[in-house]
């Protein structure tokens, strides 16, 4: 204490604050961009419990497993659990939300490219957590 | 202390005897025998992972149970009771008081850890050291996981006693010519870290409890099938987990501001910037709690007010970082092994901290949140910070203890190890994270950048595991065999250390 100047430690508190600033501020624009659901988005109902997910398209067909969707298209994926809570992610596309029971967790896509990708559960959720697993095929319907 | 082997007594007299210095022994060797039970499991987990398909533990059930009591262990069972032990040998010396403010407390407070340690490790549950609900309440296996908040509510009780005792040690029994603003920086952090505990353990104990009686059926707080809500557990749970990480980080930070200067052989760059970045972190580390439920479904606003909390805190830490340096700057620097320690915890800090960052920004988080990289992340913080300042501290305050010294070479070499290995299992698992390996599984498909990650993630493992059997070996041998120390200057660094004598044991 005493006989050193403070300055340098001002300074270095003041570089740190701006780039806190800085940080938040492009998280909360870049947050903001993400959230927004584009319109037209074709609903899909994701259900997931111990330990697989299901999915309802807006048509009515069902899939277990596997999620089959089209390139180009928005879809916005409405998240349910029956039972414990899970994870719904889609590790390739930034995907993931909480499935809660009770809840309706909402998160939305739109795929670019045709191929396959893994979909997992990411929240503990007993036994066979680790391999709660399932694919999501993109599909181009013009190839 | 000291003396137990060169004047020994009988061990039962340690036992129930409640000055501060034989309270402070227990506290070091059960934190350190619950360091080397769940750096067990830890190995177990890594040997497991070393290639996809099982191997060694055989079944997922085993393996969730595994890493719950692993966590649950090294967090409530060693970090906790260890920053307690230094507490209890060096808060009453450094405020110049002849014990703690309640000897028998103390001691009862300490007497409800292996009890509590019994349950967790009997029971031996498997809901993760979140217990979250539903799963905790309709799916986890009974006994065990009653055994558990059974295990959480003793220790919690056990750490808010703990936590009134220093509390009125270091304001009402320091000594009258003593000014708050000259209690040291160690005991400053005890001051902050007991008042986050005094307001954040609370809420928890209440959380169990609703747990445990929605698990009877009686209640249905958190259970959706009854009208509750599980996201009412998370904000109940996070209230006071998140303030707690800096429960177990303040502490060591404390014990770093003991040991930095005391190397460096110059006073501490800025004490009054140290106690403010220590009260500074203790009111905003609650300011951020939900930054762990951005997936959980939360508003936009919401998200964006825990953003802010998280980044808040950031500053404060910083300056901990700053002061560190600032005192290292041009000081004649000896590199002993408790130093070694402290500069590699601090280099830690802030790798740890850069990707605490990285999570507090809410769009990223999303490709972070449950996978490798969390637990990358806070491994940096509770092994490569919490532990690392802890055991550098420990190599400190031996002599002190035992009156002998350690071996240093064999020391350096732990250090050395132990500081390999970290950057080796932790910086990889960010990656394995980045890769999207979920946390928390038992097997994983065969992709080749996992398989490598992994293994280079358990070769790490195994080389602190073998650092610690060097560690272990050292200090039981020294603590019988080794130099006698020189009690007044033990590191030849000059100065004042605080010596064995100011801590006179009525029995001895
Ligand atoms: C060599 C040192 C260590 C290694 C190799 C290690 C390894 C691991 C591994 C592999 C997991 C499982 C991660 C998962 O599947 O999600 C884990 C979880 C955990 N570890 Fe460690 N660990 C070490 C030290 C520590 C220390 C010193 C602490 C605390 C003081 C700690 C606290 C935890 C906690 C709280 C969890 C989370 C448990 C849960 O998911 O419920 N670990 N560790
Ligand atoms: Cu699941
Ligand atoms: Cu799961």
């Amino acid at each position: 204490m005493g006989g050193h100047s403070n300055w340098p430690e001002w300074i270095y508190i003041g570089v740190v604050v701006a780039l806190m600033c800085w940080v938040g501020a492009e998280a909360w624009e870049a947050e903001r961009l993400v959230e927004h659901v584009p319109e037209g988005a074709e609903t899909i109902i994701v259900t997931g419990q111990q330990w697989f997910w299901t999915f309802e398209h807006e048509d009515g067909t069902k899939e277990i497993g596997e999620l089959h969707v089209e390139v180009g298209k928005a879809y916005k994926l409405e998240i349910h659990s029956k039972d414990v809570n899970h994870s719904f992610n889609i590790h390739d596309y930034v995907v993931l939300m909480d499935a809660i029971p009770g809840r309706v967790n909402t998160v939305w896509f739109a795929p670019t490219d045709a191929g396959e990708h893994d979909i997992q559960c990411r929240e503990y959720c007993g036994l066979i957590h680790y391999n709660m697993r399932g694919k999501l095929i993109v599909e181009d319907p013009t190839a | 202390m000291v003396l137990e082997l060169q004047k020994p007594r009988p061990i039962w007299q340690i036992m129930f005897s409640t000055h501060h210095t034989d309270v402070g022994l227990l506290y070091l060797i059960s934190s350190l025998a619950f360091l080397f039970l769940g750096g067990t499991l830890a190995l177990a987990i890594r040997a497991e992972l070393f290639l996809p398909g099982a191997q060694i533990i055989g079944d997922a059930m085993t393996f969730n149970r595994i890493f719950t009591v692993h966590g649950t262990t090294l967090i409530f069972l060693f970090i906790i009771p260890f920053a307690s032990a230094v507490g209890n040998y060096y808060v009453p010396i450094m405020v110049r008081y002849k014990d703690m403010a309640y000897p028998k407390l103390n001691a009862i407070a300490f007497w409800m850890i292996p009890p509590a340690g019994a349950l967790i490790w009997l029971g031996f549950a498997d809901f993760t050291w979140y217990a979250t609900p539903p799963y905790s309440i309709i799916s986890a296996p009974g006994p065990a996981a009653d055994m558990w908040i059974f295990g959480l509510k003793i220790l919690g009780i056990s750490s808010v006693l703990g936590a009134i005792n220093f509390i009125v040690t270091i304001l009402k029994c320091k000594h009258p010519d003593m000014s708050i603003g000259q209690v040291p920086l160690l005991a400053w952090s005890f001051l902050s870290s007991s008042l986050i505990i005094l307001v954040a353990i609370p809420t928890f104990a209440a959380a169990l409890l609703m747990l445990l009686t929605d698990r009877l059926g009686v209640s249905g707080f958190f259970n959706p099938a009854m009208g509750g809500d599980p996201i009412a557990y998370a904000h109940l749970f996070w209230f006071t987990f998140h303030p707690e990480v800096y429960v177990l980080v303040i502490p060591a930070i404390g014990m770093m501001y003991e040991i930095i200067p005391r190397f460096s052989r110059k006073p501490i760059y800025s004490y009054n910037s140290g106690v403010f970045a220590f009260v500074l972190l203790s009111i905003v580390g609650f300011s951020s709690w939900a930054h762990h439920m951005y997936a959980t479904g939360m508003s936009f606003t919401e998200k964006t007010v825990f953003m802010v909390g998280t980044l808040a805190a950031v500053p404060a830490s910083a300056m901990h970082v700053f002061n560190f340096v600032a005192t290292m700057w041009n000081g004649r620097i000896k590199f002993s092994t408790p130093m070694m320690w402290a500069v590699g915890g601090i280099a830690l800090f802030f790798s740890a901290g850069a990707g605490g960052v990285a999570n507090a920004a809410m769009p990223l988080d999303f490709t972070t949140h449950d996978t490798y990289w969390v637990v990358g992340h806070f491994h940096l913080f509770v092994m490569g910070t919490i532990a690392f300042g802890s055991i550098g501290f420990l190599y400190y305050m031996f002599p002190y203890v035992t009156g002998r010294m350690y071996n240093e070479t064999m020391g350096k070499i732990h250090f050395v190890m132990s500081f390999v290995g970290t950057v080796l299992v932790f910086f990889t698992q960010h990656v394995l994270g980045l890769y999207g390996m979920p946390r928390r599984i038992f097997d994983y498909p065969p992709i080749p950048e996992w398989i490598a990650m992994n293994q280079i993630a358990t070769v790490g493992a195994m080389v602190i595991g073998v650092s610690m059997a060097i560690f272990l070996a050292n200090m039981i041998y020294s603590s019988g065999k080794g130099q006698l120390a020189n009690t007044e200057d033990p590191f030849g660094v000059g100065g004042k250390y605080y010596y064995p004598f100011e801590a006179k044991n009525p029995s001895h």
